[in-house]
């Protein structure tokens, strides 16, 4: 009677072959793979959407599963893309000071190379030395462990002090919101550690790769950023089937009842809390060495607002839903901005839609939560919902 | 034979209005109890008390044969030591399915790691078939919670406390709303049900009290004012003053 978890949920399935067919098309387009009509650029651009799916589904799953709007995903993003920042600065600017030094008669000192790495990263804030948070940046290694469990960490301790105290609503998601404003605020300061509102940048370079073209470089990490997607969606999909799933979705419901039936229901959410913190981690860490710099403004509440944006619209509590959402808003959203959509002009006002865009999206959002709650993943409902 | 559940002393105040006061209460195993009471006799605070949703003032609350103290326990934690609670409004999952309902509530390991790696039985399928058997709800199994009658909905959920196995089952109000002939099955439940384990039922209605037959308490103003057969506690004058008024 116990049928594998694919033929129970079809719907995965049909995402992964999605996935695997756009990966594919993208593959045979590009410019370092393929026949060339995918620039380098937009390579870029389509792997960081694939990596803003992943930070979405984590979404829908602590919001639309769970019933936690957490305003605070986005800075758990941003962390992990901290992280693997440092390490790619560090080992940078490590291969260029060395290579300037080596000119000189006299080898330098390990001391030396260290001292003129951290003139080089900190110099912009006025500083040479190395703060205590960057004391593993030397280890790939160690900076992808911290990818992981800063964001977990750091959910895990906000979660159990939350939800101990059984703050629910809109008032968890002001204290999230409170946490990641709290944070981009520290981060600003140029005595974060973190070179302030400068952020990390030149990620784009990875170092030993150096004589890789981008265009190569940028294949590498869209491929990497689908099957982190494709990954991501498999676990979320599995932790929502079953009996798992039903207690997450009860607790988004009702969750005193859930509690009546013997369930501790803070720990299912400092569970789902903590696990799409890391999967928003890993995301993040994929996405920062396409888009090349991280900074705080990166971090701030906005972002994480947009993430609730993208899931609505997507529709709620549908892992394929977040991800159709983030791809359009965001691909729209690039397209609006970038200045290539066409100003419309009526004849008293002209709309610009670099301006416009947001209010535009504002709208949408607006529209979408009063008329179709169920977003676009709606229009897919018909085929994913099977009669049990 | 020991009380299952023992409640001693215990008062409970909102801002200063006594909703429990000095109440004494205890239960067998296994039997069948009716707690009856005009509005605000505390009949329903009684319940978050036992269940562990409101913290008493003061006074003792003992459950089992080793009389832990349950005061100051968590809702979950109690309800794992063995109290079901049905709810007047029928709250059941709407968005899902009966059976999703039910497995949700089989008794089982309950914590997260134990309910992700959870694997379907044929000894917990076979349970929930039996108990949708019970309920009337077997034709309902694949239906959404959502989708079914009121009366439906009582019945799945106290289906739901059926599969926790409890040794103690408090039920608020089940018949509220429900024809004469969902009356006579949900009285049937209540009683077999009741042969295994201890039940409390709050109703107002007196001839569904009268069906349980069973032994009456009666709460006023957050006590015990009578407790005995429906008929001697109709007879008491107090009681018959509370309920038609001074």
């Amino acid at each position: 009677m116990q049928r594998s978890f694919i033929a129970n949920n079809p719907s995965v399935l049909w995402f992964l072959l999605c996935l695997a067919a756009f990966t594919l098309g993208v593959t045979v387009l590009a410019e370092a793979t393929g026949a060339g009509l995918i620039s380098t650029s937009f390579v870029k651009t389509l792997g960081k959407v694939l990596c803003l799916c992943l930070v979405a589904i984590a979404m829908d799953v602590v919001w639309g599963y769970c019933g936690i709007l957490s305003l605070g995903h986005f800075a758990f993003f941003g962390i992990g893309g901290y992280a693997v920042g440092m390490w790619l600065m560090y080992a940078r600017t490590e291969a260029i000071v060395v290579e300037n030094l080596s000119a000189r008669l006299i080898p330098p000192t390990p001391a030396e190379v260290n001292d003129a790495i951290a003139t080089q990263i900190f110099g912009v804030v006025g500083s040479s030395e190395f703060p205590l948070i960057w004391a593993f940046a030397d280890s790939l290694l160690l900076q992808l462990l911290l990818v992981v469990l800063v964001p977990g960490f750091l959910a895990l301790i906000f979660g159990w002090l939350a939800f101990r105290s059984r703050v629910t609503g809109v008032y968890l998601s002001i204290l999230t919101q409170a946490m990641t404003l709290a944070l981009a605020l520290y981060l600003f300061q140029n005595d974060s550690g973190l070179r302030g509102n400068n952020g990390l940048s030149g990620l784009q370079n990875i170092p030993g790769f150096e004589a890789v073209p981008q265009s190569v470089v940028s294949m590498a990490f869209f491929w990497a950023s689908a099957v982190a997607l494709g990954a991501g969606y498999v676990l979320f999909a599995r932790v929502l089937s079953g009996k798992m799933g039903s207690v997450i979705r009860a607790i988004r419901d009702d969750e005193s009842r859930v509690r009546f039936l013997g369930y501790h229901v803070e720990s299912y959410k400092l569970f789902v809390f903590t696990l799409t913190a890391i999967v928003a981690g890993i995301a993040g860490a994929l996405y920062y060495p396409q888009a090349g710099i991280i900074n705080p403004a990166e971090i701030a509440p906005i972002a994480s607002i947009y993430l609730a944006v993208w899931v609505a619209i997507g529709g709620r509590g549908r892992l394929y839903g977040a991800v159709i959402g983030t791809a359009f808003v965001s691909l729209l959203s690039s397209w609006f901005t970038g200045g290539s959509a066409p100003n419309v002009n009526l004849g008293f006002y002209t709309i610009q839609w670099t301006e416009w865009w947001l209010v535009l999206l504002g709208l949408s959002f607006v529209a979408v939560t009063l008329f179709f709650p169920g977003g676009i993943g709606m229009l897919f409902d018909k085929f994913t919902r099977k009669s049990q | 034979m020991s009380a299952l559940l023992e409640l001693s002393g215990v008062s409970v105040s909102f801002d200063g209005f006594k909703a429990i006061n000095n109440l004494a209460f205890q239960i067998n195993e296994p039997e069948l109890r009716a707690i009856i009471g005009p509005n605000g006799a505390g009949k329903t605070t009684f319940m978050d008390i036992v269940t562990g949703k409101t913290k008493p003032d003061e006074g003792r609350v003992l459950w089992g044969e080793k009389s832990i103290n349950l005061i100051g326990r968590s809702e979950s934690h109690i309800a794992r030591a063995g109290i079901g609670r049905k709810f007047q409004k029928p709250t059941v999952f709407e968005e899902q399915t009966v059976r999703e309902n039910l497995a949700m509530a089989l008794k089982n390991p309950r914590g997260p790691f134990e309910v992700l790696f959870y694997r379907k039985t044929q000894n917990g399928s076979d349970r929930i078939e039996a108990i949708a058997e019970q309920t009337n709800l077997t034709e309902q199994l694949t239906r959404k919670a959502g989708e079914l009658s009121h009366g439906q909905k009582q019945w799945l959920e106290i289906g739901m406390l059926l599969a926790q196995e409890p040794r103690l089952l408090l039920v608020d109000e089940p018949a509220a709303g429900m024809t004469p002939a969902e009356r006579e099955k949900t009285t049937e439940i209540l009683v077999e049900a009741a042969k295994t384990r201890a039940v409390v039922v709050v109703e107002h209605d007196m001839e569904f009290v009268r069906r349980l037959n069973c032994k009456v308490t009666v709460l006023h103003e957050g006590s015990v004012l009578a407790e005995g057969s429906l008929d001697h506690v109709t007879q008491n004058p107090e009681v018959i003053d509370v309920y038609l008024g001074r």
